[in-house]
């Protein structure tokens, strides 16, 4: 079976981000950027379904400029058959690149579509569940086990209790959690064999949506600083300033 | 103008964390029900009903919503939608599942994570692990959001609201619930706790973390984790704090053997009072400590067990 994998380009998870001067946005430039950890699972998922012979096919999926070209060439490396960039200088909301990706999907048909729970740039959480909606597919959120079963998918989701077991009908829709798997590293090999995959560029504007913006960023602040702390010198000073200073305990 | 609350439960207890999410709702507008989608989830409307400022109590107890499937429930939500402007759930498993369904299928974009109300179509929330904080104005005409219930206080518990009984059952049909494996604890939970105490790859193992047990008895305090912690399988993945965990703001949290990556303090920065115990001074954890203590935990945690 064919597996859609939809990715981003976000800034490196170890960079911590600057916010603007004028307060429009967070400050970008030169900014080291990477694929998104969770889309990186996604992908790492998909490799493994294929290496077990579940899988035919893996195509990634970017909605961005011409740099995101960088991170669908990382998950070709990975093991991803072929590429589509869709093509758009636009920062679209979540919604807007689900009617995008419901495109796709159903160009592609494929199976299974398998994305990061959220990307660490916005933080929405939303993208994967739209376009279940969106497809009509089944949707297994936040998993951390992926089983193939026939015309089933079992997936193992990370709940605020626990864990979760669901049976879904493929198609479906699944986005990863940290645990699902540990990406590899591309190989100097796999870099290089990449390099031929094939990688279309299709124009966002091509795909007949109505990509108006929904939402509208009035202004982006830096978070409250805390005030400094103190170092102690023992458990002893610890517990008296808890309770004498801090009062958080008696 | 109408808001409608999703209320998270497990068909026998409220979600503390739904008042949170109430007040929030509260902030946008005067009338406010509840959406309670369960099974069997009768003492579930009760304490609903008891939720002050909350007109109203929708009652969808049926089979079909027993694991509350986000197909089934944003379904049910999508049937209710017409009477709203604003559809709220709190940013935990189950709204953050289903609530992007409803937003999808109503055709407008979701706002997640709210952590304040400027107006009825303007709100605050982080990005970037909190690194920075978006005001964003919603364009649609009704509002879908999720609130990140430590921005906000609890509402009261002594309103008496109607409590209204749908008939509606939708089963999508394309997903079933297989299992649950639930962490069993007598502790409070993670978000819920006054104080946590939390531990990292520092602790080395998940034996070593009962070098917390009797520190949190002591205190009444949740244990939390770092992902570094859940990885290694020290601990359940429910323990995880952080930009993609649990986001927790007690009055006291208290981080051991943690380092501070900034996807940790996504979940716990806003605690009133912050304790970091690292044997490395240049920990980045310290950075956001009110009291720092620069020692080896295996020393510090018996000795802190045995003075409290
Ligand atoms: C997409 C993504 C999402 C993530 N989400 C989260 C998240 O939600 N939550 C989260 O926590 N992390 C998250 N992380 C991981 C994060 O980047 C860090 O890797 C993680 O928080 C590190 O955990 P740690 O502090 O326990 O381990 P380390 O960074 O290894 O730190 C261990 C600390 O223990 C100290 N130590 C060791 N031995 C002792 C001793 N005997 N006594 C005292 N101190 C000792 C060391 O000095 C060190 O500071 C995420 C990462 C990514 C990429």
């Amino acid at each position: 079976m064919k597996v859609l994998v939809p990715i981003k380009r976000v800034i490196d998870y170890n960079v911590k981000v600057r916010v603007k001067a004028d307060n429009s946005d967070v400050d970008l430039t030169n900014t080291k950027m990477a694929i998104n950890p969770f889309c990186e699972i996604a992908v790492e998922e998909a490799v493994r379904l294929k290496e077990a012979g579940t899988v035919t096919e893996i195509i990634v999926v970017s909605v961005g400029d011409k740099t995101c070209q960088e991170q669908l060439r990382t998950a070709l490396a990975l093991g991803a058959d072929r590429a589509i960039q869709i093509e758009t200088d636009e920062s679209l909301d979540a919604l807007n690149i689900a009617k995008l990706l419901q495109k796709v999907v159903e160009e592609e048909q494929p199976q299974l579509v398998i994305l990061g729970k959220q990307s660490i740039d916005s933080d929405n959480n939303q993208t994967g569940q739209m376009l279940a909606a969106l497809t009509g597919m089944s949707q297994g959120t936040f998993a951390s086990e992926v089983v193939v079963d026939g015309d089933k998918v079992n997936v193992t989701r990370e709940v605020d209790g626990g864990l979760q077991t669901l049976a879904l009908t493929l198609p479906a829709v699944v986005t990863t959690d940290l645990r699902l798997n540990e990406p590899r590293y591309a190989s100097l090999p796999n870099i290089m064999k990449a390099k031929r995959k094939p990688l279309d560029v299709k124009p966002a504007a091509d795909f007949g949506i109505n990509l108006t913006a929904r939402t509208s960023l009035l202004k982006v602040t830096p978070p409250a600083e805390r005030q400094a702390g103190i170092m102690v010198g023992s458990i002893d000073e610890l517990i008296e300033k808890l309770k004498t200073e801090a009062k958080v305990i008696s | 103008m109408s808001i409608l609350v999703y209320a998270e439960h497990d068909n026998t207890e409220l979600k503390a964390d739904t008042l949170k999410t109430v007040t929030a709702a509260l902030k946008i507008g005067s009338d406010v029900h509840l959406l309670v989608a369960g099974a069997n989830c009768q003492s579930v409307v009760e304490q609903a009903a008891k939720v002050t400022g909350v007109t109203k109590v929708l009652v969808a107890d049926n089979a079909a919503y027993e694991h509350q499937l986000a197909e089934n429930v944003s379904a049910l939500v999508l049937e209710l939608a017409a009477d709203y402007d604003t559809i709220m759930a709190t940013a935990l498993t189950t709204g953050k599942n289903f609530v992007p369904r409803v937003a999808a299928l109503l055709d407008v974009a979701q706002i997640s994570d709210i952590i304040d109300v400027e107006s009825a179509d303007t709100f605050v929330r982080p990005i970037y692990a909190g690194n920075a904080i978006a005001t964003v104005k919603s364009l649609d005409v009704k509002k879908v959001l999720t609130v990140r219930a430590t921005a906000f206080d609890a509402a009261d518990t002594d309103g008496s609201a109607e409590v209204v009984t749908l008939s509606n059952v939708t089963d999508a049909g394309i997903s079933s619930h297989v299992k649950d494996e639930l962490t069993v604890s007598a502790r409070p939970d993670l978000g819920a706790a006054s104080i946590v105490i939390s531990g990292g790859r520092g602790m080395q193992n998940g034996e070593n973390f009962k070098l917390l047990d009797g520190i949190a008895d002591k205190l009444g305090a949740a244990i939390g984790a770092s992902r570094a912690a859940v990885d290694a399988g020290f601990v359940p993945n429910d323990m995880q704090v952080g930009q993609t965990g649990k986001i927790v703001a007690p009055d006291l949290y208290i981080a051991v053997g943690i380092s501070g990556a900034i996807q940790h303090l996504a979940g716990m920065k806003d605690s009133k009072v912050i304790v970091a115990i690292n044997k490395d001074p240049e920990a980045p954890i310290f950075q956001v400590a009110d009291y720092g203590l620069e020692a080896d935990l295996f020393d510090a945690l018996p000795e802190l067990e045995a003075k409290l």
